[in-house]
């Protein structure tokens, strides 16, 4: 079981806390702040990539990321100085992915080619709409024109290039989002992300919704209606679906990514970031200070892990059994037994498969597109109680 | 012991909200019965519930004690109670136990349906009369309106009317004057043996049970061993005082005074409301005429959310029953809701209230089931069975008809509402039996099957006439009626706590209804879900629910993996909270809900 991680493969994540402004709909851990100072920041990055090379020596990196927050607003000599070190600890593989996060603003774009002399080779674009008064609705700080004019950098800059949108807007028709769509694919990104909005706790879209202030949200009927719609426009555009908001050109798929959804080994650095480690016959999880300023603080002084915990077999079988299923490659099931120790509930299984959730072939279970559609349902199905 | 002629027995009749709570705490403080500082509204009202609701619901009681313009001291003993149709019991036997009333009506408003119903009920115990007109304070007051509405509705003298704003004080000294010279002493004779009447009584946890009584003939004082005459029990009386309204002890009640005793009693029912006390040797030869006991006429199903609460119930619902006298259980198993209580109560208020204490005061959360009423099940045989669930309805081959409770509704609605609730009335099967005016307000009497008010009558009959109708009833027999019993299947299964009766000719509609409702109320499930009502096997209305379609989390990376995976199991430890039928889940709400219809 020890290398049981191996299967997903061992990547390193690196988390920066800070953006320009906060988006309404945005939960991750971000912080606007006008006091950087980039060196301690990346001191403190190399005192943490330091510390975790100790402990998982001889190992092969298949993917380091930089995400936030908002990455494109680092200092490209940090993110230089982050891979020189990361080159320096662990032997990266022929084939490493190495990913920004970039809002698609003037400025960013500027500072493209630094980031790739640095040594990163793919750039995640959020440019989150395709029209102005949706973008401002979303609060963002860049415009439609400025967004594309950025991609064009972007694409005489790097190899591989996603960008994300967000589908599922306030008052937004089947039509405006297919039409969007349309659009987003004819600039043949070789990947795209494309996520329904979802409203989270603590956003200020959180608290509109819940004063009842957030209309013209779709129902579910509409919902699926434009999940199943853009399925059908990446097809078309040979963007398959590999995950459940995820799409690429075959080969193109984010291997990064696909490291938490195989339940592979990934470093997590920096304020609010976690960690997946096998170490010593255990799999643990590893978590880190929320505030940037306490994170920055304890990682220069000693250690920037705020905690560590061994994941009994039900929580890692549990893990991999949600994020498993959410590939379309699907869940191995005799990786998931020989992690759990416990097959599921064959009968409940069989009912998915039966009802045309699921699709077992191979021993690997995967969901359909109808089972992609409701896989928190199907989860909570297969979860044992 | 106080001699008979300064003596003065009353109570309040009103109208919910008409300021009864408000004038009683008024003469409580004017008279410094209670020092300023222990003031708080609703004085009487103890319960939580009552204070929260501003509804009165067990009869409360206070003596006060009046230093008169007449420069004489007077003892008052107020018996305050209940306003609403459901506890009319309650008020029906405090009457018996005073000479006469204060009848509040607001100036404002006028005089509503529970006014009335309360009024001659203190009419027919042949109480002296005394209107008070109160919140005179208010700009919309009117009170020769009011006055008017007295004399043409209730046809009592209107003339000598108080004005009083209980809000401000206002008039409350002429309310005390008017008690003591208008309203008459008591008689009794002090040296006669005893006579004394059961009105009320409750359990108290350090007490036991507390016995409120009015002495007519004789004295009781303390350690004497008194007789309850109608099942000839004897306690010894350990207690006896009035109130004030906090306990306090007396030596010795006479006649025409009220006051409480206690003996030792360990359950409520051992005391029989209108009970006569007399002493165990040389007692009376005579009891008092009883009163008629009060019969639950709504049931329900109580059943615990989580099934391993049901001893907890049932600890629950026995305590509660040493308290309330009027309410009826017994243990029900249902197949789909597992073990559980069949309740009944005297109204849907007294459902509500003792829910909400359940809830409240027990911490056990609850599923309701539909309300029924009793129905009267003639078989072909001859025999006749009371039928308290619609789930218990026998095969319709071995029964000849089935008969329903009638009730007399009196409803009073401003002019331009009346439209709307003459509809009311007649899409609920009611046979209007009167409909006069008063001013702009009109009165409709109707007959009409308690069933049809059981669900949500009220809640609609205040929807349609923007609050401004009041309704009161009383129960009227039993009539036969075309009545079946409809059956709720949720994918192929029943769900036999939704199974209810129903007239024939409304069952489509209900039926639909229904179905409607209950595709609302159930979440969408992994597959598609049928959901018929059906009278026999015969199925009269259909819904489908359709499969879930969109339930995934848009974004899951290395980050999310605990909280998202957290949130799936809670979700799926949720589920278990829901009633499962065959493979569908049921949240608890649906059951009530189901119940509510809009039309």
């Amino acid at each position: 079981m020890t290398d049981n991680w191996r299967e997903g493969g061992f990547g390193l994540y690196i988390h920066w806390p800070f953006c320009a402004a906060k988006c309404p709909y945005c939960d991750f851990n971000s912080h606007v702040s006008s006091q950087i100072v980039m060196a301690d920041w990346q001191a403190a990055y190399l005192a943490e990539l330091a510390r975790y090379a100790r402990e998982t020596p001889n190992r092969v990196l298949s993917s380091v990321y930089f995400g936030g927050g908002t990455p494109s607003l680092m200092d490209p000599a940090v993110v230089g100085a982050v891979l020189d070190a990361v080159a320096g600890h662990w032997t990266p593989a022929n084939d490493i992915e190495i990913t920004l996060e970039a809002n698609p603003s003037s400025v960013e774009a500027e500072r493209f080619a630094g980031y790739a002399a640095a040594g990163v080779n793919r750039v995640s674009m959020g440019f989150q709409a395709l029209n102005d008064g949706d973008l401002k609705a979303l609060g963002r700080l860049h415009d439609v024109e400025t967004a594309l004019a950025a991609l064009d950098v972007a694409r005489s800059t790097f190899d591989r290039i996603n960008f994300d949108l967000i589908y599922g807007r306030q008052d937004q028709s089947l039509e405006d989002w297919t039409a969007e769509l349309q659009r987003a694919v004819g600039f043949e990104p070789d990947h795209l992300s494309l996520y329904q909005l979802t409203i989270e706790d603590g956003t200020a879209f959180g608290d509109r919704f819940a004063r009842g202030k957030l209309r013209g949200l779709p129902d579910e009927d509409l919902s699926a209606d434009m999940y199943f719609a853009t399925q059908d426009i990446c097809e078309d555009a040979g963007l398959l679906a590999y995950e459940v908001s995820n799409h690429a050109k075959p080969g193109q798929e984010s291997r990064h990514n696909l490291i938490y959804w195989s339940a592979g080994d990934y470093i997590g650095i920096g304020p609010g970031a976690h960690g997946r480690l096998s170490l010593g016959g255990r799999r643990w999880s590893t978590w880190t200070e929320l505030s940037p300023s306490k994170w920055l603080d304890q990682a220069l002084k000693h250690n920037g892990e705020a905690g560590r915990e061994a994941l009994s077999r039900a929580d890692q079988a549990g893990e991999y059994l949600m994020m498993g299923l959410r590939t379309t490659r699907g869940l191995d099931l005799d990786r998931y037994e020989a992690i759990s120790g416990v097959p599921l509930d064959e009968m409940v299984l069989q009912d998915l498969v039966k009802n045309g959730y699921l699709n077992l072939n191979n021993r690997y279970l995967a969901p359909t597109r109808s089972g992609r559609a409701v896989l928190n349902a199907v989860i909570r199905e297969l979860l044992p109680s | 012991m106080t001699d008979l002629a300064h003596i003065r027995n009353f109570s309040i009749v009103a109208h919910i909200d008409h300021g009864k709570s408000t004038l009683a705490d008024r003469l409580i403080q004017a008279t410094n019965t209670v020092p300023d500082r222990d003031m708080k509204e609703q004085l009487l009202d103890a319960m939580d519930i009552e204070r929260e609701r501003g509804i009165t619901i067990k009869a409360n009681t206070v003596r006060i004690e009046y230093d008169a313009l007449d420069g004489q001291s007077y003892v008052l003993n107020l018996i305050d109670t209940p306003g609403h149709v459901d506890f009319a019991y309650e008020v029906s036997r405090s009457m018996r136990a005073v000479e006469g009333s204060l009848l509040v009506v607001d100036s404002t408003q006028g005089v509503e349906a529970q006014t009335l119903a309360n009024v001659y009920q203190a009419i027919d115990a042949d109480h002296e009369i005394v209107p008070v007109f109160n919140k005179i304070d208010l700009p919309a007051s009117d009170i020769s309106r009011v006055a008017e509405q007295v004399e043409d509705v209730i046809g009592i003298d209107a003339s000598g009317a108080i004005a009083v704003s209980a809000k401000t004080g206002e008039g409350i000294r002429e309310v005390l004057e008017a008690i003591v010279h208008r309203l008459p002493a008591p008689t009794g004779d002090a040296d006669a043996p005893l006579k004394a009447m059961l009105v009320d009584s409750w359990y108290d946890p350090y007490l036991g049970v507390v016995v409120l009584v009015r002495v007519m003939d004789g004295k009781m004082k303390k350690n004497d061993r008194v007789m309850f005459m109608q099942n000839g029990t004897v306690h010894q009386i350990d207690k006896i005082g009035v109130f004030r309204p906090k306990m306090q002890d007396v030596k010795e009640l006479g006649p025409g005074e009220i006051g409480f005793i206690t003996a030792s009693i360990k359950q409520v029912r051992d005391t029989k409301v209108g009970d006569t006390i007399t002493h165990e040797k040389k007692g009376c030869e005579k009891p008092l005429p009883g009163f008629n006991p009060s019969i639950p006429v709504v049931f329900c199903g109580l059943f615990p959310v989580d099934s391993a609460e049901f001893e907890d119930l049932r600890d629950a619902i026995e305590k509660l029953a040493l308290n309330d006298a009027s309410f009826s259980y017994e243990m029900e198993t249902s197949a789909a809701l597992g073990f559980g209580f069949r309740c009944g109560f005297l109204g849907l208020l007294h459902l509500e209230v003792v829910r909400d204490r359940l809830e409240r005061e027990y911490d056990i959360e609850l599923i309701t089931t539909a309300p029924s009423v009793v129905y009267n099940i003639y078989m072909k045989d001859g025999t006749m069975q009371e039928l308290h669930n619609p789930a218990d309805m026998p095969d319709l081959t071995y029964v000849d008809h089935v008969e329903e409770p009638r009730i007399k509704a009196t409803i009073m609605v401003p002019d331009e509402f009346l439209g709307d609730v003459l509809k009311l009335c007649q899409d609920r099967r009611g046979i209007q039996l009167d409909l006069t005016y008063a001013g702009s307000r009109a009165m409709v009497v109707y007959d009409l099957p308690l069933n049809e008010v059981v669900f949500d009558f009220y809640d609609r009959l205040k929807s349609v006439t923007k609050g401004y109708a009041s309704f009161d009833y009383s129960i009227e027999g039993y009539r036969q009626d075309n009545l079946v019993k409809m059956q709720i299947l949720v994918n192929d299964e029943p769900v036999d706590a939704l199974s209810m009766m129903v007239h024939r000719d409304r069952a489509e509609m209900r039926g639909r209804a229904m179905c409607e409702k209950l595709k609302d109320l159930i979440p969408r499930h992994m597959f598609k879900i049928p959901i018929q009502a059906a009278i026999g096997g015969k199925v009269i209305a259909r819904e489908t629910l359709s499969a879930l379609r969109k339930d995934v989390t848009a974004k899951c990376y290395g980050g999310d993996a605990t909280r998202k995976k957290k949130l799936l199991e809670k979700q799926k430890a949720g589920k278990k909270k829901m009633r499962q039928f065959g493979k569908v889940e049921i949240p608890q709400e649906a059951f009530i809900s189901a119940l509510k219809m809009d039309g």
